[in-house]
């Protein structure tokens, strides 16, 4: 019997991230104006990128270990769900900063990090379509994919946070974004927000998962 | 376990040290009538239209995310129906 209450859970979920970030009291903050609300959906695509990411790491673990193609299947479309949350990050937060920072792309650090955390990710995608074996494909590609997490950790969390004038909230002297994870009243919204967009990547991944599973089902 | 422990609160509390200076949301900030927001937009009640127009998107991506899952739910049956019998 298969379980399907986490997909009601997701849709349950951002329909409320939908609901109470739009409707809820935000804080009054200059320069943000309105725009906290960005926060329930901007932010939320990140933690669902390195939730997502971790997860593709871990089954390129599992691969590499045991060898077992299924494994192989789940990272690959965990890791292309998760580049798809990180492209609406990139490219939401290219219109937040339009409107805050007045241009959409400013060299800030946190956003010339997260875009070659994209390109390493997008050569991993490319890498695959490379190699015709499958196994091969599957060996080299999970290699990787533990290489590009490796690369991603400093550069989303740790290069940013060292320099002194990045914009982003929570690097240099800029206001942390724990201050306003520490607001409660963001905080309901917020933390329901990025299980729920979580659980909608995972949902599309498994549906490509499942996919690829009848596929390999029919060719033997 | 406890090990696991001691990890996690050693992280909860090394996040609060770093809040030194940080710029902090307080309720004021919800009062603070200077800084402008939508307030129109709330007050004749045009934001329950944006609001309305982005449920229906959402309502109509969920129902063909749900139908695409059952129709693969459909083929994995047909697909594995051997598999199960054997």
């Amino acid at each position: 019997m298969k379980k399907n209450w986490w997909k009601a859970l997701a849709i349950i979920l951002v329909t409320y991230t939908l609901l109470a970030g739009l409707l809820m009291d935000a804080p009054r903050l200059n320069i943000l104006n309105e725009t906290i609300r960005n926060l329930h959906f901007h932010v939320t695509m990140w933690f669902g990128m390195v939730i997502l990411l971790t997860v593709s790491m871990i089954y390129a673990i599992k691969y590499l270990r045991s060898g077992e193609i299924s494994y192989d299947d789940k990272s690959i479309e965990m890791a292309k769900a998760g580049v798809l949350l990180g492209i609406l990050g990139i490219v939401t937060g290219a219109v937040w900063a339009n409107y805050t920072w007045g241009e959409p792309w400013s060299g800030d650090s946190k956003q010339n990090a997260a875009a070659i955390c994209l390109l390493i990710y997008f050569a991993y995608l490319v890498l695959r379509n490379s190699m015709k074996d499958e196994q091969q494909k599957a060996r080299v590609s999970g290699v990787y994919n533990i290489f590009a997490y490796a690369a991603m950790i400093p550069l989303l969390f740790i290069l940013p946070r060292l320099d002194p004038n990045s914009l982003h909230p929570g690097n240099g002297g800029n206001p942390g974004f724990n201050s306003y994870d520490l607001d409660s009243k963001l905080r309901v919204v917020f933390y329901p927000a990025v299980i729920g967009w979580t659980l909608m990547g995972v949902w599309l991944a498994s549906l490509n998962i499942r996919t690829r599973r009848i596929e390999r089902a029919l060719e033997d | 376990m406890k090990k696991f422990l001691t990890i996690l609160f050693l992280c909860f509390s090394l996040a609060s040290l770093a809040q030194d200076g940080a710029y902090e949301i307080t309720d004021d900030s919800y009062k603070d009538q200077t800084v402008e927001m939508a307030d129109t937009m709330r007050s004749n009640g045009k934001i329950y239209v944006v609001v309305a127009v982005i449920m229906i998107l959402f309502v109509g991506l969920g129902v063909y995310t749900i139908s695409v899952d059952k129709k693969i739910s459909k083929l994995e049956k047909e697909v594995f129906k051997e598999k199960a019998n054997s």
